[in-house]
């Protein structure tokens, strides 16, 4: 069963969202900090039409705020996690000698427990990258590094598998025999050759950082209240589940809408991809 | 069978030595220190002397060989000594928790028992519906109940346990008052009035968790069983006249098992990773609360026991994974 309309549905879901969050402080223009202590905990209304938080801040700016977080994240981390990714399955594919030392410490990454690694890494490396980089950089960078340094393991496998396949066939031997350098039948001929597979990689990791981020910020060691992102309102807002449903509820369901939408695209990159056809 | 399981053991070893050692190493960086709690009356040359004596200043080999030895051989000692009775860790000394000041291992025993029963129940659920939805998806493909289960998977993958646990308590406790939201330790099964009490406390966390493992495995199943549903012994066995009954579960089920069963030991440990976060909403006070709390207030020896523990964790689920797919299939023993 062929999906046409999965990758043109995921795309326009996903250019929704990002608008959404870009522009929309464009058409809505309330700061997400603003304190309205005259409606705290407001329902919906002209003024907030999402309703407000305990400190009265307006829930549709935070949201948009919290968006640019969750992206921000989910973008920066995919592209640290499929570089290293590419890079280490890249060379292990090529070069025969690094072959096996790479793959030991992709398995070593692969049965690492993740999470907990995640949780204590950003714990502990909180205070000295915010003394250096500044408090919300420093938070943001480790972050984009701890979940980089947890996903570019399945990339470097499958490309490390797609790239061995390719040095067998006949034009990289020309290429060899041609004198071309290592670096150049890279970029030249591997690279051009494993897109396909690079792309479905970045979406999977794409889905996984904004999910690894709600999860640390839902568990109380990712972004603060007052930067928050979708995973950090979310855990505030459950505090509140039996008379606001709303405040956990639309963060909560922005997540699962982002990364419904990056799924669908990435599950209709991979039939385009595979020729023996859509699993 | 015992060549290829005695090589696999020697192989899990220095796996689980070098996983130690990265989880020691980042621990190791950190900025906590068990000296801190001291009166700052002590003078520093005395609290020198107090680091030399504690051994804090020696290299980093020894710690890390000192901690390994504590860690796998005297704590597990302590529990052959209480069970049977024998005095091997007579008066040597254990691993302290900083926050409680009682051996981290003792209060991992205490919280183990409850995320043992909802990790394990979600577990058995989730494999429970898990293999007969992928076999029947791929057995009817692309038919109304296969797009169901597609959707089930992509929901499981799109909808994070932290989002699902809060839109079940959000429907079954704040709407329907039909179950309780958070988790109570104490209640013990004394008969069918508590046992309900218990059932019905258990009922959300395994559900949030089981459907992480259905999502996950159905797929799994489906894509095994459309393997073997394309190969000929299958169509040598409809040939046969067998009826599809007992093409479907003899010929079938049996051969997609056998890669779905490495898949559901691999999957093990991620569903702890899953229960960290499931306690945490449904407050149950287990393993992963107990690191969420810790990490929490620094308490560096625990953290540190239960990281590794789960690091053992993955590694024995490894080895399981290749044994018992050795044990199904000869082909793999004898390559």
């Amino acid at each position: 069963m062929r999906r046409p309309f999965a990758l043109c549905a995921g795309v326009a879901l996903l250019t929704l969202i990002v608008l959404a969050v870009l522009a929309g402080p464009l058409l809505w223009s309330v700061p997400p900090e603003r304190m309205d202590l005259a409606a705290r905990n407001a329902g919906a209304s002209l003024a907030h039409p999402l309703g407000t938080d305990q400190l009265g801040r307006d829930l549709l700016a935070r949201l948009m705020a919290g968006g640019r977080i969750s992206l921000a994240v989910g973008g920066a981390a995919m592209l640290a996690a499929v570089a290293l990714g590419t890079v280490i399955g890249v060379v292990a594919g090529m070069v025969r000698w690094l072959d096996g030392p790479l793959m030991r410490l992709t398995d070593l990454f692969l049965s690492l427990p993740l999470l907990p690694l995640a949780l204590i890494a950003v714990t502990l490396f909180r205070a000295p990258l915010a003394a250096a980089l500044g408090p919300e950089a420093g938070l943001f960078a480790l972050i984009v590094g701890v979940i980089a340094a947890t996903s570019w393991m399945q990339t470097a496998r499958v490309l490390r598998g797609e790239v061995l396949a390719l040095m067998a066939r006949s034009f990289i031997a020309a290429a060899r025999s041609a004198g071309t350098p290592p670096l150049a039948l890279a970029t030249r001929h591997i690279l051009p050759n494993v897109a396909s597979a690079i792309a479905v990689s970045a979406t999977l990791a794409v889905a996984g950082a904004i999910i690894t981020e709600s999860t640390l910020s839902f568990l109380g060691v990712g972004f603060p209240p007052d930067f928050p992102s979708w995973g950090r309102l979310l855990a505030d807002g459950t505090a509140y589940l039996g008379d606001r449903p709303g405040r956990a509820l639309w963060p909560g369901a922005l997540i699962s809408l982002t990364v419904l939408a990056v799924a669908y695209i990435g599950d209709a990159l991979r039939d385009r991809s595979d020729p023996r056809g859509p699993r | 069978m015992i060549r290829y399981t005695l090589r696999r053991l020697v192989f899990a070893a220095p796996v689980l030595l070098a996983i130690s050692l990265v989880v020691f190493l980042l621990l190791d960086l950190a900025p906590g220190d068990p000296m801190a709690q001291l009166p700052l009356s002590i003078p520093p040359e005395v609290k020198a002397e107090m680091r030399r004596v504690l051994g804090l200043d020696a290299p980093l080999p020894v710690r890390f060989g000192k901690w390994a030895w504590q860690f796998y051989v005297i704590e597990p000692a302590t529990w052959i000594d209480r069970a049977l009775g024998t005095a091997l860790t007579e008066d040597r000394p254990r691993m302290i928790s900083w926050q409680t000041r009682a051996p981290v291992m003792d209060l991992i025993a205490q919280r183990l028992p409850q995320t043992l029963w909802v990790v394990g129940l979600a577990y058995v659920v989730g494999i429970l519906l898990a293999v007969p939805l992928g076999l029947w998806s791929a057995y009817r493909q692309y038919s109304a109940f296969d797009q169901l289960g597609g959707a089930v998977s992509i929901i499981g993958f799109a909808v994070p346990p932290f989002f699902s646990g809060v839109l079940l308590i959000l429907l079954f406790s704040v709407h329907l008052g039909w179950l309780p939201s958070s988790y109570d330790t104490t209640l013990r099964v004394t008969g069918w009035d508590s046992l309900l009490a218990q059932m019905r406390q258990m009922a959300m966390p395994v559900a949030v968790l089981s459907l992480q493992t259905t999502a996950l495995i159905s797929r799994y199943m489906r894509a095994a069983a459309l393997d073997v549903l394309g190969q000929d012994h299958v169509r040598a066995a409809r040939a046969r006249g067998s009826n599809e009954r007992r093409v479907l579960m003899r010929h079938v089920a049996r051969n997609a098992m056998l890669p779905v069963v490495s898949v559901i030991a691999l999957g093990l440990p991620q569903v702890f990773a899953g229960a960290i976060v499931t306690e945490q909403i449904f407050r149950v006070n287990g393993v992963g609360h107990l690191l969420i709390t810790s990490i929490q207030a620094g308490d560096l020896p625990t953290v540190q026991t239960i990281t590794v523990l789960l690091a053992v964790f993955i590694v024995l689920a490894n080895l399981a994974a290749d044994l018992i797919y050795a044990a199904l299939d000869p082909r793999i023993r004898y390559a």
